[in-house]
């Protein structure tokens, strides 16, 4: 029975291969205002999704805190429009606006009825927020209220507390260590003109990414790109950011809490965006606890001994090597039976590799599924996002089954053993079990 | 402005008619309704199946159990082992997943148009199939229990949430939580499993939603062909509730590990019985989208932009339920505020609102977002499917949904007034505020705990 169904999916692997994927036809160019677009026309939907992309994460702040709120204060107030005007003229026309943050990029998008008299609308104030934010004094003094008091809401909540001390604990000094949204300390200390500054230094044309997906022409998305560009503020050169150390001490820190499950998390610098490796880590992190149901941690910790709800690795690709993060939680009564259980798992696969018949199935998976990573225009305007903003082949796309394909066992197991030290990773347990949580708030062991 | 205008009337006009070209139906003999949406956009199509059957239907004592057998139908056939669901649907390219609700649970497969056979054949043989065994059960609840602690026990607002469910509900099975009481998780076995599986897995109550690159006459070949031989059962009566009139206003706290006080007003609000002749539903959909429906909207711009009281606010009302419903105002106290602050402006804007009514710009807005809603959703083959299997699901039919939205934009500014005088008052309302407690305070005791995914 079992070769039977080996036969048959490989009967099944052999005909996806086959199958010609219409990858989306990405356009390029750079605009006068010296940015980067990317622009995938299409029909199908009225519609238009536009996303504009610069280097000015939380990883440039010098004052913890000063990146995501410029980002944030984007829409509060731009040229002679208030935040309130700002609000209103999108939902006037049920535009979208919206942004996202992280600690390489500062994005802000937008989805409009493609239509001429909402999509001018609502380009008009993107182009206003983006290009000439009024950063109002009034609007400061309260958003840093109430981030100040969401910080302070996170520092109770065992994830986020997890999380922040985990950052830290992989990155010590290294921006990534700092909170996206900030610290407290910092937070309160914002002023005005940190914001002005911050904006005017990483908010170039030259180092924007636009991204276009929908139904406009290609005339339509060069003049979009330049409205949304052309007024940007001019600034030389790139800023660089130090370089991440790789080699973590071992580090176990245990946090108290009262919460009724310890939130476990363990991990290293792991790669960046441009690795070599990306491909054999990616396939390889399927395998180990990227898979959903059928990850090597899932069937270890969940299927095979109901010890978690929720178990997974995973790599964050960011410019310089992000986190390699594996995590789960489980009542602190078995946390540390949880974690010697993920431990093993971790050093097993990074010692001996995935089997053969794992990595076929990972294949399986990666390319027999590649289809849904590209079936709706906010999946596309993500890609295009990425591969603009991480100066990704403008084939990525094309080219991602075939790479997938190539991975071997040797590849994978190579790969983890440059990338992954179990002996060198950081632990950190919230709400970690009663007898070896004395030291609450985390020393080292 | 008139061009927008335009646009909303094409969209009207069409609207109806474009949603029945592209959605197909059939019944199948043994009472499966299946439903074709075809969305030629991409290579793609999604499974979903959808059983009337959620946590509404469950007895005192039995709490979480349809919560748990949807854990359970991952574990195996006769003629698939354990596990094997998912391998087979992971080396197909697939995604997969489930969920559960008061009203249903459903079941999922995202996949390249090429491999539906195969999604059918292992759903359908998992509709009447399922090897049920005391070993995998005791497994599983272990981690229904974890799923628990996490995203309630451990979670002050979803403690909140849960507790003012309990008080608001007074007879409706609404009180329970989906995922279950922790004691009746700890005292349920696999025959309750078993019983709940032969009670409603049966092709008569459940509903298959196809979308994405197919075409309608090929998918309900295939439906006939894999689900077509499974027997239709008796079902059990369904009980009726109606929920006793609230005679007074309800108070209580939660204290729970937290920095921030929370609020939540939430008051009893009908749904939708007859779309084509209701019309309270859908103003109390407007009054939503008026109070919270984008940041301008009236309780951001007052309470958090303006008065400052609250650092964030929010509003839930569901027009589409098997069961009651909830109008529901949530605030979080600014800094130095009290819970008590929060209930007063809060207060403020609905006697405002009662006293002056929505202005015909806030209408428009409102119903400009639920037009372009509809464009926007074309870009989720999944979110379509979803819709479809909720209408079904609840008893409204799919078809119900271009009807919902003419009456929502033939909704009045005076209608919005009514509905709001008419239900946003005290004898409806039950008030719940969390209440933070020190995290040094060490209150190691056992707390107890809506859709809860696989």
């Amino acid at each position: 029975m079992f070769v039977k169904a080996e036969l048959i999916c490989v009967a099944a692997l052999c005909c996806l291969t086959n199958l010609a994927l219409a990858t989306p036809h990405i356009q390029n160019w750079q605009s006068a205002s010296g940015a980067k677009v990317l622009f995938v026309e299409n029909h199908d939907i009225p519609m238009l999704d536009v996303a504009v992309s610069v280097p000015a994460g939380s990883s440039f702040d010098a004052k913890s805190g000063v990146a995501g709120m410029t980002h944030h204060l984007l829409d509060k107030g731009a040229a002679g429009l208030s935040e309130d005007d700002i609000s209103r003229g999108m939902a006037d026309i049920g535009a979208q606006f919206g942004g996202s943050f992280d600690q390489d990029r500062a994005s802000v998008s937008l989805r409009t009825l493609s239509s001429v008299a909402e999509r001018n609308q609502a380009l008009n104030i993107m182009a206003q927020a983006l290009q000439q934010p009024a950063f109002p004094e009034a609007v400061l003094i309260r958003e840093k209220v109430r981030l100040i008091s969401a910080l302070k809401e996170a520092e109770t909540q065992p994830e986020s507390i997890a999380d922040k001390a985990f950052q830290k604990a992989v990155y010590g000094a290294h921006p990534y260590a700092l909170p996206v949204s900030g610290e407290i300390v910092s937070v309160e200390k914002i002023t005005l003109q940190d914001l002005r500054d911050f904006y005017a230094a990483h908010y170039n044309a030259s180092r924007a990414v636009v991204a276009i997906m929908g139904d406009v022409t290609r005339a339509q998305a060069e003049a979009i790109a330049e409205q949304l560009t052309a007024q940007l503020p001019v600034s030389d050169g790139r800023i660089a950011l130090p370089a991440v150390t790789m080699q973590i001490p071992a580090i176990e820190q245990r946090i108290a809490h009262p919460a009724s499950q310890s939130h476990i998390l363990i991990g290293a610098p792991g790669m960046s965006r441009s690795d070599p490796d990306y491909f054999p880590l990616y396939v390889g992190n399927y395998i180990l606890g990227g898979g959903g149901f059928v990850s090597r941690l899932m069937n270890e910790v969940r299927e095979k001994r109901g010890l978690a709800y929720s178990v997974y690795s995973y790599f964050m690709p960011l410019k310089q090597p992000g986190a390699f993060q594996i995590g789960l939680q489980t009542k602190k009564e078995q946390a540390d039976e949880a974690l010697k259980l993920v431990r093993n798992t971790l050093t097993e696969f990074i010692a001996q590799g995935p089997t053969e018949k794992e990595l076929r199935a990972a294949r399986q998976n990666l390319v027999g599924g590649f289809a849904l990573r590209i079936d709706s225009n906010r999946k596309i305007l993500d890609y295009l996002s990425v591969i603009g903003f991480y100066d990704l082949p403008l084939t990525y796309l094309d080219d991602f089954t075939a790479r997938v394909e190539r991975v071997t066992v040797a590849q994978i197991r190579d790969a983890f053993s440059r990338h992954i030290h179990p002996q060198a990773m950081a632990t950190v347990i919230v709400g970690a079990p009663e007898a070896q949580a004395e030291n609450a708030g985390g020393k080292n062991q | 402005m008139r061009i927008y205008l335009f646009f909303v009337a094409m969209l009207l006009a069409s609207g109806q008619h474009i949603a029945q070209a592209e959605v197909f139906e059939r019944t199948l003999a043994n009472g499966l309704k299946v439903i074709v949406k075809e969305d030629h956009r991409a290579p793609v199509v999604v499974q979903q199946i959808w059983y009337r059957a959620g946590s509404m239907d469950e007895r005192t004592g039995k709490t979480g159990i349809a919560h748990v057998l949807e854990h359970l139908m991952f574990k195996g056939t006769r003629k698939v082992p354990a596990g094997e669901f998912s391998r087979q649907i992971a080396a197909a390219g697939g995604r997969e997943n489930a969920f559960t609700s008061y009203d249903y649970t459903a079941y999922f497969q995202q996949l390249h148009k090429s491999r539906l056979p195969l999604a059918m054949k292992l759903e359908a043989d998992r509709m009447h199939n399922l090897n049920l065994s005391a070993g995998e059960f005791a497994k599983e609840v272990r981690v229904v229990m974890e799923e628990r602690r996490m995203r309630t026990d451990d979670q002050p607002q979803a403690l909140l949430q849960e507790k003012m469910m309990a008080v608001a509900y007074q007879e409706h099975p609404y009180q329970n939580p989906v995922i279950g009481w922790m004691s009746d998780l700890e005292s349920l076995d696999v025959t309750d499993a078993a019983a709940w599986y032969r009670q409603w897995y049966a092709p008569n109550n459940a509903t298959l939603v196809i979308a994405g690159d197919v075409k309608a006459s090929e998918v309900f070949a295939l439906a006939q062909r894999h689900y077509g031989g499974i027997a239709r059962r008796v079902l059990p009566p369904r009980r009726n509730f109606t929920e006793p009139v609230q005679l007074g206003i309800k108070r209580m706290v939660v204290k729970a590990p937290a920095e921030l006080p929370q609020l939540v007003m939430s008051y009893h609000t009908p749904v939708l019985q007859q779309p084509e002749q209701d019309w309270q539903p859908y103003a109390l959909e407007i009054l939503a989208g008026v109070l919270d429906g984008n940041e301008s909207a009236r309780l951001n711009k007052h309470l958090v932009r303006e008065q400052q009281v609250a650092s964030s606010v929010g509003v839930g009302y569901d027009s589409a339920s098997r069961g009651p419903s909830l109008f529901t105002l949530q605030a979080t106290p600014s800094t130095g505020k009290t819970a008590g602050d929060a209930e007063t402006a809060l207060r403020q804007e609905i006697a405002l609102l009662i006293k002056e009514g929505v202005s015909a710009e806030e209408l428009k807005r409102v119903k400009a977002q639920v037009m372009a809603g509809e464009v926007y959703k074309l870009d989720s083959v999944f979110y379509q499917a979803m819709q479809i299997g909720q209408m079904e699901s609840i008893g409204l039919g799919h078809k119900s949904l271009p009807v919902m939205l003419e009456k929502l934009q033939a909704v009045t500014a005076e209608q919005v007034r009514e509905v709001a005088q008419a239900y946003l008052k005290d004898d409806n309302l039950t008030v719940a505020v969390l209440d933070p407690q020190p995290l040094s305070g060490k209150s190691s005791h056992k707390v107890e705990g809506a859709v809860h995914v696989r």
